[in-house]
């Protein structure tokens, strides 16, 4: 049907423009708070406080020459950075922004993005692969056995509200929560919750799950040998990945865009950019964790935690 | 038993990520620190503690002479060899006191012959070799010797880094009187920093 077609694209454009957005505005955001943490100013010299310091980052990483490191599988490393980024926009299709404002409503929407977000290991593992560089293979490698172990929890703790309100439609997920904090699925579930929140750090390597890439061991890990857009493309996945994450969160815990007294999408946002401060502020309290301690938590915390949540919710239904 | 006691170790312990994130959470709200250096530069209160490249101290009733003795401890004291003193010698007589003094020796009286002054001729400091580590200023007994408060201090020469700390001083000295009270936050150099090494002996 071309009027699907066309809605389509149209949706896929303003996501790309949104991530885009949001992407500039996160760099801005982390380097701001990473600032005022450690009691400086942060970016403060390009544009009034620093505002267009994103914009010079982004013209800078533009600019860059590309460079196929030696002995490189050329293929799968340009191939790389082009699959971690892509697929991310297609995450965002199921999510609803607001009440009207989603790319596209399907009944497995949350399925969906839980399975387009595994391509992002495989984009890890391809770009450690393809670089032909201990440092990146050794990247890739701690990716793929982070993501896969923090994959389960997360969807253990997802199912637990799939359980609850019968359907894995994220609009008809927040349309069952109301406008109140106590009429969201955090007061409910606070336990899927937290469960959801670590492992999403874990799933999009944010500190302090940050291995793959390691700069104090590992010098860039599995992007070590990317420069210019390559590494752009990256770092915009990441961010991407990480409003995915705090996105999902907000429709399913926090009541998407329902919020007290007016709904709409800012409430959704509001809610959004929350998460996503809270992330950015773990990031530069926490020191990273070891890589037996990150598997130590995700399996002998998170996963029986949540399957007992999630026993618990199976156990309450059907009552 | 020990089991519990584990698990409870585990999860109380996760208190310390909530005290963690308090922390940096009030150094967010706190205040920066940084200077934006060309709009601001550093007040004397902000100095409190800094090590800039050693200086004399004058003495109280004349700025422009230093407080020093010669006596050459910080020489032996400094680790890196980077200080140069040179005695003052006793004043050369003049003819005409040459004479007298012969005359008075002849006469069997006692001869006063000048004495070398207590000061130094030249006071030499390298500071591409100071570690700022403190050992001079510990040891000189005159108490002569202290921290600058020059932080903007750049050269293009290394040669430059090696500084006549006396006539360093005479500059201070002068500076002093033409600028009397006018206060000159830039002007950190000089700044009377500090106040109680001057009162103090
Ligand atoms: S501070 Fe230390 S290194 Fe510098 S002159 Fe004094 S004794 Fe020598
Ligand atoms: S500065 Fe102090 S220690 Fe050094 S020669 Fe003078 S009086 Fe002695």
């Amino acid at each position: 049907m071309p009027v699907e077609l066309i809605k389509l694209l149209i949706a896929l454009v303003a996501i790309a423009a949104f991530v885009g957005l949001n992407g500039l505005v996160l760099v801005y955001l982390e380097r701001k708070v990473a600032g005022f943490v450690q009691r400086r100013p942060g970016p403060y010299e390009v544009g009034p406080q620093g505002l267009l310091q994103p914009l010079a980052d982004a013209v800078k990483l533009i600019g860059k020459q590309l460079f196929t490191p030696k002995g490189a599988d050329k293929l799968l490393f340009w191939m790389a950075p082009v699959l971690s980024f892509f697929p991310v926009l297609l995450l965002f299709l199921p999510i609803p922004f607001g009440p009207v404002a989603t790319g596209m409503e399907m009944n497995l929407g949350l399925l969906l993005i839980l399975a387009f977000a595994g391509l992002n290991v495989l984009a890890i593992c391809l770009a450690g692969w393809g670089s032909n560089n201990k440092w990146g293979i050794l990247g890739a490698a701690r990716g793929v056995a982070q993501s896969v172990a923090y994959e389960i929890p997360l969807l253990l703790s997802v199912l637990a509200i799939a359980f609850m309100t019968g359907s894995l439609n994220l609009t008809t997920i927040v349309e069952g929560q109301g406008g109140w904090p106590w009429q969201w699925n955090v007061f409910v579930q606070p336990l899927a919750f937290i469960i959801y929140f670590v492992s999403a750090l874990g799933e999009t390597n944010r500190a302090p799950f940050d291995l793959p890439e390691a700069e104090s061991e590992l010098t860039a890990g599995f992007h070590t040998e990317y420069s210019g857009m390559g590494f752009g493309m990256f770092f915009l996945a990441e961010y991407a990945n990480m409003i995915v994450v705090c996105s999902v969160a907000a429709a399913l815990f926090l009541g998407g865009w329902h919020g007290p007294f007016f709904d709409g999408a800012w409430w959704f946002l509001a809610k959004v950019y929350t998460l996503l401060l809270i992330m950015i502020w773990l990031r530069w309290t926490y020191p990273r964790v070891r890589f037996d301690q990150l598997l130590n938590i995700n399996w002998k915390w998170l996963m029986p935690l949540a399957l007992l949540n999630l026993f618990i919710t199976a156990f309450v239904m059907k009552l | 038993m020990s089991v519990f006691k584990k698990f409870w170790d585990d999860v109380s312990s996760l208190w310390s990520l909530i005290v963690g994130l308090k922390v940096t959470g009030k150094n967010f709200a706190d205040k920066n620190v940084t200077l934006h250096y060309p709009r601001e530069t550093v007040t004397s209160g902000q100095l409190e503690g800094f090590r800039g490249p050693l200086e004399l101290i004058g003495k109280p009733k004349d700025p422009a002479k230093p407080k020093c003795i010669a006596c050459m401890m910080c020489v032996t004291a400094c680790p890196s060899k980077c200080i140069t003193v040179v005695k003052a010698k006793a004043p050369k007589p003049t003819e005409a006191e040459l004479q007298a003094m012969k005359e008075a020796e002849e006469r069997g009286e006692k001869v006063k012959k000048p004495k070398a002054p207590k000061e130094p001729a030249k006071f030499l400091y390298d500071f591409s070799l100071c570690s700022l580590c403190g050992s001079c200023v510990e040891n000189c007994p005159a108490k002569a010797l202290r921290y600058s408060s020059n932080v903007y201090l750049t050269v293009t020469d290394r040669k430059e880094l090696k500084m006549d700390l006396l006539a360093r001083l005479g500059a201070q000295a002068e500076a002093a009187a033409v600028e009397t009270v006018v206060e000159n936050p830039k002007n950190v150099e000089a700044e009377p920093v500090e106040k109680e090494a001057g009162t103090e002996s």
